[in-house]
């Protein structure tokens, strides 16, 4: 089965469609969805509503921080990430306050694992920063493969039998096998705010029979979304960054 | 882990199991059959028992995933892996005969021998390295010959593919490879250097030209870390007959710092096929290794050298390209030619490691026999080389990116086709006929040139005056 698996959306629409545009024209049976739905981007009500309708459909999804702190006040968050989640708070309607409080922090499926971020201590919310990042990640599950997000960069981690650890920064469109022998933490890069220097959304495709991962981009009307952010008074650093994807 | 399920008449996914053909260090090899292939099959199977080398299991774990992506006939091809949950294995293509390594009693070869053989093993690197792959473990027992000619590189447990993630990476405290083989910036743990192959080559050359192997046997890491400072002593001095054009290709492969190197395995089998053209530097004619002042200099400045940049083997390549100009320097009109200089002088400027190869063709007659003398006496071949050269005088390129090449041929669009081909030419600039009169006789060389090319081919016209254009125009109404 081919899976689409997506992290990070911040409430961005036109960067959403355009990848579950591309992911179903490449043949996507199945989506999975990594957290942060919301926060940063201005149509926080229509990414969640479509998230939740996915999730109805069969989609997996797990909590990132932006959902969680939707709904509590304790999360740190810098000045502009934390205007962005109270200007979001006041556009959710209590059902889809809801749904964000009630997903689960991870999804075991099979021999793979979903997580918004470093899987040891998925409620502390770690960015997977490094191989030392990656190797206490992985020896803290038995699956094959993790996907996470969270870092807003594509990167892809491996773990020998003998704890010996591997990076790589992935090619778009170049699918790679993950081979049994080893554990594999694949992670991914936001479909709605990429920092990687890509502008384009990012998200994974994954062939679970062939164990094959294979990092795509789409091009979104970038316009549009950063002057959604614009329209509804967001701070202005979170549309420029779109264009720049940093 | 599962036991081992190998045995004769065996069958694993599909694949019979016939005789064990070989046992090495790292695997054993199988001859397999299956239904549905007819060629000859290889059952490639890792020692993973306990006590085996640890090594064995990723070299094996980087040769499925590389080998499935590689193609060509410079490449065994794998028709399926099998992964370490059940049975590891990769089936290949068995291709008949044997390793080079067999060739080893008989060294040193024949300098002509070794010039054809070493030129097919770059132009098969050459090939491997545009798939984005570099071999790292090129040595005589990893080269074999298709009864075609072709040389086929087998055995990847060691390489880099650019577009994967190197298993290798982090896996081993030391240097892993062929000791006698490995580039000085191997030791230094550098992986994506597509350079480190043609090391690796001179390294063979210089062993199948001499009898010596460069840098002795050593496997030691002391041994081996001498040749990050000292140069080995020129073939010249271990046989006094040895060409000096040979030398300066043997020498410039073994250079410490990959930037003074062949940039590309094009390049190098460019030279090896042009042994006429060889820019001779002060390596063709060196007697001695570099005096102790330069090698202890050398060995004390390792930690303030500047720190390299990233490597990438599509980069690499595409910098140092193969650019031929096909010019009619006797019946082509002058601003034609200007336009080809303008137009090749542009993408030179953007690749400081490019080189260029100016070629004529020397047209001969269908029928009648073609006297090598023009009507005034004078020898018509030399007359264009002569030409090339001048046209080409005020790119002022450095002689080694610059060669000239007249070749005689009845068709001058095929003659121009296959030096492309077989000098691995990546871009072709030609000039469109003028006459229209012309080339309705005879046919567009470049039309043909640019439909059935395998690499990009620009055709050139001088820019166009005012006067063509409003008759372009009329015509057109």
């Amino acid at each position: 089965m081919l899976l689409a698996v997506f992290s990070d959306i911040h409430g961005n629409r036109q960067a959403f469609e355009a990848c579950l545009k591309v992911a179903r024209a490449r043949g996507a049976e199945r989506f999975v969805l990594l957290g942060d739905f919301v926060g940063y981007g201005a149509d926080p009500e229509w990414v969640v509503d479509t998230v939740m309708g996915l999730v109805r459909e069969g989609a997996i999804a797990v909590r990132g921080n932006h959902d969680e702190a939707v709904n509590t006040t304790t999360e740190t968050m810098n000045a502009e990430a934390q205007i962005a989640i109270e200007w979001t708070r006041g556009r959710l309607d209590v059902a889809q306050r809801r749904f964000l409080a009630e997903l689960p922090m991870v999804v075991q499926e099979k021999e793979r694992l979903y997580v918004h971020s470093e899987a040891s201590s998925p409620s502390h919310w770690n960015y997977v920063r490094s191989t030392t990042d990656a190797a206490r990640s992985l020896i803290s599950t038995p699956s094959h493969v993790t996907f996470c997000g969270h870092i807003h960069r594509p990167a892809l981690y491996s773990m020998s039998v003998t704890a010996k650890m591997t990076s790589f920064v992935p090619k778009t469109d170049v699918s790679v096998q993950l081979l049994r022998g080893r554990q594999w933490l694949a992670v991914l890069g936001s479909v709605g705010q990429p920092r990687d220097g890509d502008p384009s959304a990012a998200f994974v495709l994954f062939d679970t029979v062939s164990c094959e991962i294979t990092y795509c981009r789409a091009p979104y009307d970038v316009e549009t979304a950063a002057g959604r952010i614009r329209e509804n008074g967001l701070p202005p650093w979170l549309a420029d960054r779109l264009s720049q994807g940093r | 882990m599962p036991k081992p399920l190998v045995k004769p008449g065996a069958e694993i996914d599909g694949y019979t199991i016939g005789e064990c053909v070989h046992t090495g260090g790292m695997a054993t090899l199988w001859t397999v059959t299956h239904p549905g292939i007819d060629v000859p099959l290889l059952m490639k199977i890792p020692r993973v028992s306990e006590g085996e080398d640890p090594a064995a299991i990723v070299s094996f774990e980087m040769e499925m995933m590389i080998l499935p992506r590689l193609a060509g006939p410079h490449v065994p091809s794998c028709f399926g892996t099998g992964d370490f949950a059940h049975q590891a294995y990769v089936v290949i293509e068995r291709i008949v005969g044997t390793t080079l390594y067999k060739r080893l009693p008989d060294l040193p070869l024949p300098y002509e021998e070794a010039r054809q053989l070493v030129a097919r093993i770059a132009t098969a690197l050459a090939d491997l390295h545009r798939q984005n792959v570099i071999h790292h473990d090129i040595k005589p027992s990893s080269i074999m010959f298709r009864d075609s000619g072709e040389a086929v590189l087998i055995d990847y447990g060691l390489s880099h593919h650019n577009h994967l993630p190197d298993l290798l990476q982090e896996e081993f405290r030391l240097p892993y490879g062929t000791a006698p083989y490995m580039a000085p910036e191997r030791l230094l743990g550098v992986r994506d250097d597509p350079r480190s192959d043609l090391f690796s080559l001179g390294v063979l050359l210089y062993f199948f030209t001499t009898g010596e192997r460069p840098f002795g046997e050593g496997e030691t890491l002391r041994a081996m870390r001498r040749r990050l400072w000292r140069d080995p002593h020129p073939p010249r001095k271990l046989r006094s007959d040895f060409p000096p054009w040979l030398q300066e290709v043997v020498l410039r492969c073994l250079e410490i710092e990959p930037v003074w190197r062949y940039p590309t395995a094009s390049q190098l089998a460019f030279d090896l096929a042009h042994p006429d053209q060889v820019k001779l530097t002060a390596r063709s004619e060196r007697l001695k290794r570099d005096p102790w002042s330069v090698a202890w200099r050398r060995r004390f400045n390792q930690g303030v050298m500047a720190p390299r940049a990233k490597s990438d083997v599509a980069v690499q390549i595409a910098s140092s390209p193969i650019l031929a100009v096909a010019l009619d320097t006797v019946e082509g009109a002058p601003e034609l030619n200007e336009a080809l200089r303008v137009t090749t002088e542009r993408i030179l400027a953007t690749l400081p490691s490019a080189r260029l190869a100016c070629v004529n063709v020397l047209k001969l007659n269908r029928i009648a026999i073609d006297k090598t003398l023009d009507e005034q006496g004078s020898n018509k071949h030399v007359d264009r080389l002569v030409a090339l050269r001048h046209w080409a005088t005020p790119l002022k390129l450095d002689e080694s990116r610059l060669s000239v090449h007249v070749l005689e041929a009845i068709d001058p669009a095929a003659a121009l086709l296959e030096f492309a081909e077989v000098n691995q030419v990546d871009h072709v600039i030609i000039g469109a006929r003028q006459s229209s009169f012309r080339r309705s006789l005879l046919g567009s060389v470049s039309a043909k040139v640019a439909s059935e090319a395998v690499c990009t081919v620009t055709v050139v016209r001088p820019p166009r005056l005012a006067a063509d254009a409003a008759d372009a125009g009329e015509a057109a109404g």
